[in-house]
């Protein structure tokens, strides 16, 4: 293991260790108001101040990390799994099964989701509670988010179809199954995790666009999503730099995703 | 020496203000220049008849030459294409003296005629115009009768209160012009229009005013409006010079130009605007039995609305620029606003005690009611607007602690709309009313238990409560009253009536904030819509 992915780690671990206790770093919670001290600056009692509503924003911080952390990456995790399965079987077995995924891919990729989103938020009952709401938000990520990594997977597991090793062992008589399984998908694995960390940071700001059509996290749980939202409009980046604590943590945990996931798509190479 | 001095600074003085003085004639006397602001959606017509969306209702206002004018800074009735008017006293007929010597911007003359045209377009049925609705008062022919090229009365079925307030909105059409769609007796006269990005009008060069000094109206050559929805797009744009105002400022929006450019923002305090929540009362609602009897007891709307902070929401969410509101008019309406209404007293332990004495009680930290059914109840507003997202958090909380759970849910506003009026499939809403009209009869749409828009519980064949019946009562009786203290009473108990029941729960009076570079001169931001161009003749634009 280099130093980067040393750090990486430790920097994961850390960020998880600190969300992790965040019942016992901010005791009063995500959704106490201080409705005295509104959008106030960092102070001992407040460390990254409040927002407009006078809720402390490293509470918000520590438990919008932990509801991201964790479903973020199963989302991505959940994308990247129909993908290989869709695009890598796809692009492996070629042909008219190349053709029929391609096509349903491009037909997913043309439906207009936003209007479908809208359709499924209509479903849903009103009276859910904020965890079941952003779990159905990350869900509903992951089952549309598969299309993009899936043309990618499809037009590599091809590529690999028609290589010399690949030849090779068909010429030896190992079975199809097998072929797959133990010689083209290791081949894509580091598509697959270039596609898993690439998606992590695309469905924690998705989340916070979701939140236009009533999609996002329900008030009052926090998630990187709503506070990047806090963003909006920032006239100046030196005025409130405390503001920019969520934005700093997700650059910092994708970048630390893509160290650990670089690191270990050398050692399968 | 000193004496000297003082005599040359005296002078130098007399002269600055000289130079000045003469240079701010010569600015009003040559006027000219280009005002550019934003509409925030693109206008639906320019049909001034058909009417009926802000961006439309600001070109109408704009383009449109109207017999009488609602002065926005007086909320005074001034004379405008007619010189004087006179209204029966059985409220049925109005009749106007017009102005003479007075062309449309083709060149066509303006006469009786015009205005006769005008009215039977108006009161087509077969136009939908949202503007002739006001006018219909009961059926049958509305007759417009030519006295003279300069005299025309105008004769409904059923007498029309407010009769003459109502033609603040009507925009008088050409009969004789070739081009009629374009042939206006407003300032200004549409030049361009490019859908999507922007509407160009000119000045009208047979506009009739003239200001004081004999110069003609309006100063400002032209006026560019960029159709632009996106609030941050249109901050941009102002704070770089190249908008003259921002005619409606949100709070937020308002306090980062004020902390960089104070003089450029203005605060016209509460406007007629009004943020409310209500529970929905419809009896064939697709929610629980046991909830539409809580959201049917006035008592438990009495509650929610005690345990509300309505301070907090004026103070947080709008950081000071609205008022809590004290009923469905907002004192901004000097004249229809009953001044006998209290401000609701934010009192959660009261609140807790009137729930108390309709059988519910608290458990573990959680309100149930008598039959054990836990007081939980989702609140939904339209996504993106975040001060009514913001409202609903601080509401949340407050009911939190009389032991009220609620739900936050922000939805696109179509999903919105179609569950408030099509499917009735939610529990509570934000949203708020925006009034143009000063008179309640522009609410009638609103009050009648009849009506499409009595949003808690609309289009009611018979009133389904005492009190609904009462208002329908008292706002028929002022809509078919002339006699305008008669009015006054019958809606001051509207008002009461409203507060007592608390269909609606008003929650603040949204401030009329605005912004005004300081290149445009002239302007004075009034309460009432269009708040910073109102005296748009008036304005004018210098270099930057």
């Amino acid at each position: 293991m280099n130093l980067w992915r040393k750090l990486a780690c430790a920097l994961l671990a850390a960020i998880l260790c600190v969300s992790a206790a965040a019942n016992w770093l901010a005791p009063a919670g995500y959704a106490k108001q201080y409705r005295e001290a509104t959008d106030a600056p960092p102070s001992r009692t407040h460390w990254l101040g409040t927002d407009e509503i006078g809720r402390d924003r490293f509470a918000r911080v520590l438990y919008g990390t932990r509801i991201s952390l964790l479903l973020a990456p199963a989302a991505a995790l959940l994308s990247t799994l129909m993908a290989a399965l869709i695009g890598g079987l796809a692009g492996y077995l070629g042909g008219i099964w190349a053709r029929v995924a391609m096509a349903v891919t491009d037909l997913f990729l043309s439906l207009p989701w936003l209007f479908l989103l809208i359709t499924a938020r209509a479903l849903m009952p009103l009276n859910v509670s904020p965890l079941f709401s952003v779990t159905v938000t990350f869900l509903l990520l992951g089952l549309l988010g598969w299309t993009t990594a899936a043309r990618v997977l499809c037009a590599t597991a091809g590529s690999l179809r028609s290589a010399d090793f690949v030849r090779q062992a068909r010429a030896a008589g190992v079975s199809r199954q097998r072929l797959f399984w133990i010689h083209v998908m290791p081949n894509l694995k580091p598509v697959l995790y270039a596609q898993f960390w690439i998606s992590i940071p695309v469905f924690i700001l998705s989340e916070a666009n979701l939140g236009i059509l009533g999609l996002g996290v329900a008030e009052p749980l926090p998630s990187w999503g709503s506070l990047l939202k806090e963003l909006e409009g920032l006239v100046s980046v030196g005025d409130e730099p405390w503001k920019f604590v969520p934005l700093i943590l997700l650059v910092l945990a994708v970048m630390s995703f893509q160290f650990l996931l670089s690191g270990q798509e050398q050692v399968t190479a | 020496m000193s004496n000297a001095m003082t005599r040359t600074c005296r002078r130098a003085i007399a002269v600055a203000v000289l130079c000045l003085g003469s240079l701010s004639g010569r600015a009003v006397a040559q006027g000219g220049g280009e005002l550019r602001f934003c509409l925030r959606m693109e206008p639906k017509t320019f049909d001034p008849l058909k009417v009926e969306d802000e961006a439309s209702a600001a070109i109408r206002y704009l383009t449109g030459g109207v017999l009488l004018r609602v002065n926005r800074q007086t909320q005074e009735l001034e004379p405008e294409l007619a010189h004087s008017w006179k209204v029966s006293k059985d409220g049925r007929t109005i009749t106007f003296s017009l102005r003479s010597g007075i062309s449309f911007s083709d060149g066509t003359p303006f006469s009786a005629q015009d205005v006769a045209y005008t009215i039977r377009q108006l009161m087509d049925p077969a136009l939908h115009s949202a503007t002739g609705d006001a006018f219909r008062s009961a059926t049958g022919n509305v007759e417009a009768k030519v006295i003279s090229p300069t005299q025309i009365s105008i004769t409904f079925p059923a007498p029309v209160s407010g009769l003459d307030r109502l033609f603040d909105q009507v925009a008088i059409l050409s009969e004789h012009s070739p081009r009629k769609e374009v042939a206006v007796l407003g300032p200004f006269m549409l030049a361009d229009y490019k859908p999507g990005a922007s509407v160009l009008l000119q000045r009208n060069p047979n506009y009739w005013k003239s200001d004081e000094q004999g110069h003609r109206l309006p100063y400002l050559d032209s006026i560019r409006l960029d159709i632009q929805a996106n609030r941050d797009v249109e901050m941009l744009h102002f704070k770089r010079g190249e908008l003259g105002l921002i005619n409606s400022l949100d709070s937020e929006y308002f306090d980062k130009l004020e902390t960089t450019s104070p003089q450029l923002v203005h605060d016209a305090g509460p406007s007629l605007d009004s943020e409310q929540l209500w529970f929905n009362e419809v009896a064939k609602a697709p929610i629980p039995a046991y909830k539409k009897n809580w959201f049917r007891s006035a008592n438990f709307r009495r509650a929610i609305s005690e345990a509300i902070n309505r301070e907090d929401l004026s103070r947080v969410v709008y950081h000071g620029h609205a008022q809590p509101a004290l009923g469905p008019f907002s004192p901004a309406n000097k004249f229809w606003f009953n001044d006998k209404l209290k401000p609701q007293a934010y009192s959660p332990d009261a609140a807790s005690k009137a729930l108390q004495n309709d059988g519910f009680h608290l458990q573990n930290g959680a309100l149930k009611d008598k039959d054990g059914n836990e007081v939980v109840f989702s609140i939904i507003t339209n996504a993106g607007s975040k001060t009514r997202e913001r409202m609903a958090v601080l509401i949340q909380e407050d009911l939190q602690k009389i032991g009220v759970h609620v739900n936050v849910v922000t939805l696109d506003f179509p999903s919105l709309i179609e569950r408030m009026t099509q499917s009735f499939d939610y529990e509570a809403i934000i949203l708020g009313l925006t009034n143009v009209d000063l008179d309640p009869n522009g609410e009638m749409n609103v009050w009648l238990s009849s009506s499409e828009n009595h949003q808690w519980n609309p289009q009611q064949k018979v009133p389904e409560t005492a009190w609904e019946a009462e208002i329908d009562r008292l706002m028929r009786a002022q809509a078919s009253s002339t006699d305008l203290k008669q009015r006054k009473e019958a809606f001051d108990r509207v008002q009461e009536i409203v507060v007592e029941e608390e269909p609606f729960i008003f929650l603040i009076n949204k401030n009329a904030l605005s912004a005004v570079s300081a290149t445009v001169h002239g302007a004075a931001p009034v309460i009432l819509s269009p708040q910073t161009f109102w005296n748009v003749e008036r304005l004018t634009v210098s270099a930057k």
